[in-house]
């Protein structure tokens, strides 16, 4: 009785750690794309804004993927002729869209909306990581339900001032005594935790 | 149960069957086993209804998945999605930001009359219709049929192409031939060209038309389609000696009398709206209108009447003589053969009319005789209502004068003369929905040398044409088609057409000598460049041809009037006056002008024609209320649509009252114990065990036959010796849904006696299953519908309140109660649906199953009752008497979303839990499907996905459905969720701009569609809200209340407003209606 007890809160362990591993979750995984795209060139080196080509990210639930023309606006100009670029410009020339790959995956009952989130002070680094940094995007976080909800039921820390939002290097301990006054005002306009914890906030 | 013999016998069982090999599917267990003792075996495991498992499955695919989903189970919560595609634009739409619907104007049109719609668009992709506010004909509410006009759009059973005799051809080929037999046509001025379409009121189609005539001056243009006005046309010309359309001002009535008129199953919005305007009742408005209903069967204008007079068809007419006697109509022979009774009810309401002169109006069916429509106009005259509820327009389509009948029979002339070398068919399904002595037959389409059909499929009328064109459904099309007030709507299309298709008006522009390839844009924004829509300078709408020969073609007779010009003085650009009336869905201020004319009642005198009498019922054929003439046979979401009033879905079924079933003996061997009436009210209804079956008969019209078997259905309510059919089933090519159910009703139905005549019932001896949602039309006994009378809704009121406050120790419960936040933002979503507008039209249900992407699961599904519309509308019978009852009344029933929820205790895994604005959340994710849920509702709202109800395969239906909405798949129980993800869209918007949610910003599927209004939604913590002052009317109460479950749906009872004098009002023993609940 007790070994089986012990087989199976020992099963029931794997269990729980074979579901939270990278392998699963597809963490820490980069993905392969058309495109050689960096975004630690195009933020970190260059200070591209977020926004520049996630043009939907404070409107609507998705952050929008840009479309070919954003990525020409400057490629017809500058490595005009990079060979690396060339399915951007196939793309452009055969009116094609490119087909990027999907890092950060939700299951489909999942109604995520970024645009509540980056309303509400919440930065991108929060849930993608330091961007800013990664030659090739890696999901940061599990995305697990368990994760959402770590923030879901304890907002706070997660709540930055609004100039920062798309800063993905902020570190929280810089914080000036303005920026903590504005942070306080947005933590207090949030939904209470019953509310932002509730199903139909995030399922439907 | 099931013991260690029946174990044994189960394996026996189990290797006889599988030993036998024979069949590959199976239907149900009885049909693959065929055996004895395995039938008792099944009983005694599941002795109640669901004994079968019905799938066509084969049991190696079954094996199959059985160990799929069992290897799967385990690890269900973590497998690794599949990797997905991001595919962004190459070049950026300005409008489309990913996710944000677009709503764009549009209009239906259903018999030549269009509804304004805004679709709702998604990337482009139409997923839902809503009415369009500024719209006259839809005023922001719209009918079942054009909420399910979306499923005909992705119906992946539509053509896909240019065919001829079946082969696909490419449109230039199709071009290039059909060019030349035009211009072989083009000798002899087309004098053997025909064009047959259906009622045409879009002044595009019409002035292209004009064109045909000057082209080909011997060419004739035939407009027919089963449902018409041609009564209507018929008695203006009796009665006024040319055409007119009415236009009802039904708000301004504060009587109205239906003389055999469904007001509320019609395509018209509007006429329910402004009855439902009419009819609320509120604190300040404690003056509701007055509906007299006389009608030949059960209708929902009867159902809501407050008095309502059943006589036979035939009979309408006399009442029409009687009433306008009554009222001062002078000459004309008197009524006869009406008894005594009938004679009284009339005469009293006469009087009540005549107190209220100007302030009434009497409508005529459509279906109903020309006399009938002839007397109504004299009628209304008499009662000074012309100019005030009544207004008369030119006929909104050419060619009035001459009935659709006639055109047809000229046309059936000229193919059996063999004057016919080429039939253009736009639309419609004439083969299918021609009269049986006018019956556009194989034969005679064998007489036509070229057949070219544009329509949406390959159905009956396509089969037997050579050249097959794929046309453009609406959502696809440009084009335009006057309202029920002859506003010019614009029809323009939200998608790209699905397949190769084609408009009318792309079709008979090929008939053209010069511009003949125009896109249907160009031909539409052409002719409305002509028309100067918003300048100062008035012009005539349609401009007359002057090269057209008036007598050759109906296309040359008079058109329709001019609108009126528009106030504006500022010149504008036509551009301008373009985009604004595409934006707005219509052209404004361009409703028909009244038209004066003056009764003539010299057609009292007119002798009348009966059609001979060929047995010894009355026998009445009306159109379908799902699939309406049978055009929407193939959309399963009409199909499994209950019936408004007898709840059948996938049938149309042969109505008979009570009485004339015992004379015929049909539907008898139903159970006795549920038709008695007596202490449980009138339980009346086809049952026998727990399964509804009738009788099937071969009935006889005018001596035709209907081909299949017809089943009899008891009505309450309607006239005795009435036979009602419906048309729009037994089609034979509708496609995978419609085709083969049902009988076909146009195997009968006559030019001579298109809508009723007399004909007989004989009994096959046969009975057939008839899957119908509702068996019990029956409260049992609780408190579950209120109908008040006016005057008594006080005192009613307080004795409710009494009532109530005897179940107010029930407030305590073993649960605690939830804990609300006490933030200033906390929302309290509730509802509240007055029952006194509901008409049971059954928009919202539809608007419901679209919103909230509902499975259709068929019609072996539904007899088992595993239907999965979230919401129902209840249909409840009144008073004792079962052959004349009161209602039935209705009651839409969803989530009551209740505040001590029994269905959230139970879950084990919560699945269903509360949400903190007070909604019972269902998480499908979560759910494993043990049904505890549904088993401890005592509403019956929740359902469940028993098998795989939703198809994830056919591409069309994944484009159709709502991105906001999760697809349940099978195991999973769903119910109605207040659409939250319309609550979570404002939410977000809200709580951006940092504000609460605004009321009204909300509005639920149901609420928007209906088009009485009857469905309000909102927020209870707002004290301003709509629904908050609902929610104190005295006349709301809650369902159950006694099981202290507090919904947050509620009820308002419905309203009588009896005239005391009618010989049948009975006056109503207070209380009688809601002290029922103890009972139990």
């Amino acid at each position: 009785m007790v070994v089986a007890v012990l087989l199976g809160g020992v099963a029931f362990y794997v269990y729980t750690q074979v579901a939270r591993s990278s392998y699963l979750t597809g963490q820490f995984v980069e993905r392969q794309q058309p495109v050689q795209f960096s975004h630690k060139h195009h933020v970190g080196d260059d200070g591209i804004d977020c926004r520049y080509c996630h043009t939907t990210v404070e409107t609507t639930a998705s952050a929008g993927m840009p479309p070919t023309q954003t990525c020409m606006n400057c490629h017809n100009q500058l490595w005009a002729d990079s060979p690396y670029l060339e399915p951007v410009r196939a793309s452009y020339r055969d009116n094609k869209p490119l087909e990027w790959t999907r890092v950060h995956d939700l299951p489909e009952y999942v109604y995520f909306n970024h645009s509540i989130h980056v309303n509400k002070g919440v930065g991108c680094a929060s849930c993608h990581g330091d961007i800013a940094n990664m030659p090739a995007v890696y999901q940061q976080n599990t995305l697990q339900m368990e994760w959402c909800l770590s923030c879901h039921r304890n907002p706070e820390p997660n709540i930055r001032p609004k100039s920062e939002i798309f800063n993905t290097s902020w570190n929280p301990g810089d914080i000036t005594p303005e920026q903590k006054k504005e942070v306080d005002e947005k933590v207090k306009s949030l939904r209470n935790t019953e509310m932002l914890t509730s199903c139909s906030t995030c399922h439907r | 149960m099931a013991g260690k013999e029946n174990m044994g016998n189960f394996a026996l069982l189990r290797d006889k069957i599988l030993s036998q090999s024979g069949k590959k599917y199976w239907r149900s267990v009885e049909e693959f086993v065929d055996a004895p003792e395995f039938e008792e075996f099944v009983k005694q495991e599941y002795p109640a209804q669901a004994e079968e498992w019905d799938n066509s499955l084969s049991r190696r695919n079954f094996v199959k998945v059985m160990g799929a989903s069992l290897a799967l189970a385990g690890l269900s919560g973590c497998v690794i999605q599949p990797t997905e595609k991001i595919v962004p634009y190459v070049r950026p739409n300005e409008e489309i930001l990913p996710g944000k619907p677009l709503f764009f104007a549009t209009a239906m049109s259903l018999g030549g009359i269009a509804t304004g719609l805004l679709a709702k668009s998604y990337e482009g992709r139409p997923v839902k219709i809503e009415g369009n506010p500024e719209h006259p004909g839809s005023l922001g509410a719209t009918d079942v049929y054009a909420q399910a006009s979306l499923l005909n759009m992705y119906d992946p059973d539509r053509l896909q192409e240019v065919t001829f005799r079946g082969t696909p051809k490419t449109w230039q080929s199709f071009m290039t031939e059909f060019r030349n037999s035009v211009e072989e046509n083009r000798k002899d001025g087309g004098a053997g060209l025909r064009f047959l379409t259906e009622t045409v009121t879009s002044p595009t189609l019409v002035a292209q038309f004009k064109q045909i005539a000057t082209e080909f001056p011997n060419a004739k243009w035939v407009q027919y389609e089963p449902v018409n006005h041609d009564n209507a046309m018929a008695g203006a010309k009796m009665a006024f000696g040319s055409p007119v359309h009415t236009v009802y001002k039904i708000d301004q009535a504060d009587k109205i009398v239906t003389l055999d008129k469904d007001l509320f199953s019609d395509f018209n919005v509007r006429y329910m709206k402004d009855y439902a305007k009419g009819r609320a009742y509120k604190e300040d408005k404690k003056q509701v209108n007055r509906l007299y209903a006389v009608e030949s069967t059960t209708t929902l204008t009867g159902a809501k009447a407050d008095h309502r007079l059943a006589v036979k068809p035939s009979q309408v007419v006399e009442v029409a003589k009687a009433l306008a006697a009554a009222v001062g109509v002078s000459g004309g022979t008197p009524a006869a053969g009406l008894p005594a009774d009938a004679q009284k009810w009339i005469t009293v309401m006469a009087k009540d009319l005549q107190a209220s002169r100007g302030k009434t109006v009497v409508i005529p069916g459509d279906h109903q005789s020309p006399m009938v429509h002839a007397l109504a106009h004299a009628i209304n005259g008499a009662l000074g209502n012309v100019g005030q509820t009544v207004v008369y327009t030119e006929p909104l389509s050419p060619a009035a004068d001459k009935l659709q009948v006639d055109q047809l029979r000229e046309l059936i002339g000229d193919i059996d003369g063999e004057r016919v070398k080429m039939l253009v068919i736009l639309g419609g399904n004439p083969v299918y929905n021609t009269p049986a002595d006018l019956k556009l037959t194989a034969e005679r389409m064998e007489k036509v040398p070229l057949r070219v059909r544009l329509g949406q499929y390959i159905d009956e009328t396509g089969e037997l044409c050579q050249w097959n064109i794929s046309e453009k459904h609406y959502l696809e099309t440009w084009s335009d088609a006057r309202a029920y007030d002859g506003t010019v709507s614009l029809i323009q299309p939200l998608i790209k057409p699905l397949y190769e298709g084609k408009s009318a008006h792309e079709l008979v522009q090929l008939f053209f000598r010069e511009n003949f390839d125009k896109t249907d844009l160009d031909i539409v924004k052409g002719f409305w460049q002509t028309q100067n829509i918003g300048s100062s300078a008035p012009k005539p709408v349609v401009t007359a041809s002057p090269g057209a020969s008036p007598s050759a073609t109906p296309a040359a007779s008079p058109a329709p009037a001019t609108p009126s010009a528009p106030a504006s003085t500022t010149a504008k650009s036509f551009e301008d006056s373009w985009r604004k009336a595409i934006h707005d869905g219509f052209v404004a201020n361009s409703a028909l002008p009244a038209k004066a004319v003056t009764v003539n009642t010299a057609f009292l005198s007119q002798p009348e024609t009966k059609p001979a009498s060929s047995g010894n019922l009355e026998i009445l054929i009306l159109p379908d209320p799902g699939v309406y003439d049978g055009r929407f046979a193939n959309n399963g979401w009409l199909q499994e649509l209950p019936n408004p009033l007898t709840k059948i879905t996938w049938d149309n079924v042969a109505l008979v009252s009570p009485a004339t079933a015992a004379k015929l003996e049909v539907n008898q061997g139903n159970d006795q114990d549920e038709m008695s009436g007596g202490v449980r009210g009138t339980a009346f209804i086809n049952t026998k065990g727990g399964n509804m079956s009738s009788d099937l008969v071969t009935l006889k019209y005018q001596g035709a036959e209907i081909k299949n078997g017809v089943p009899m259905w008891i009505s309450p309510g309607q006239p005795d010796d009435v036979i009602t059919i419906y048309m729009g089933y037994g089609r034979t090519k509708a496609g995978r849904v419609g085709t083969n159910l049902g009988y076909n009703a146009f195997d009968v139905r006559r030019s001579d006696a298109p809508s009723f005549g007399t004909g007989e019932v004989v009994k096959r001896g046969e009975r057939t299953t008839i899957a119908s949602t509702q068996i019990h039309f029956n409260m049992e006994g609780r408190d579950l519908l209120r109908v008040w009378e006016v005057e008594e809704i006080e005192k009613l009121a307080e004795e409710s309140k009494k009532h109530e406050l005897k179940h107010s120790g029930y407030d305590k419960s073993m649960y605690d109660p939830f804990n609300y936040s006490e933030h200033e933002w906390q929302h309290k979503w509730g509802m509240a649906i007055d029952l006194n507008s509901c008409v049971g039209c059954n928009a919202c249900v539809v608007a419901c199953q679209s919103e909230n992407n509902i499975p259709v699961v068929g019609k072996e599904q539904v007899e088992r009752s595993r239907e999965m519309h979230w919401l129902r509308i209840d249909a409840y019978f009144g008073g004792t008497d079962v052959n004349n009852p009161d209602g039935p009344h209705f009651q839409p029933v969803l989530c009551q979303q209740c505040e001590q929820a029994p269905c959230e205790v139970v879950c084990p895994v919560h699945a269903t839990v509360h949400s903190a604005e007070g909604l019972n959340d269902m998480v499908y994710n979560r759910c494993v499907g043990t049904r505890y849920c549904s088993n401890n509702c005592p509403y019956k709202v929740r359902r469940f996905n028993f098998l795989l109800y939703q198809d994830w395969n056919t591409p069309q239906y994944k484009l159709m459905r709502n991105p906001e909405v999760s697809v349940r798949s099978r195991g999973v129980m769903e119910k109605c969720t207040y659409c939250t993800q319309r609550i979570a869209a404002a939410r977000i918007e809200g709580r951006k701009d940092n504000r609460r949610i605004r009321d009204g910003e909300v509005i639920t599927a149901c609420q928007s569609a209906c088009p009485t209004e009857a469905i309000t939604f909102g927020d209870l913590n707002d004290k301003e809200s709509m629904v908050a002052k609902l929610k104190n009317d005295p006349r709301n109460y809650s369902l159950l209340a006694e099981l202290n479950t507090q919904p947050r749906t509620t009820y308002l009872a419905s309203v009588k407003n009896y005239n005391k004098e009618m010989p049948d009002y009975k006056p109503r023993s207070s209380g009688e209606k809601h002290t029922g609940g103890e009972s139990h």
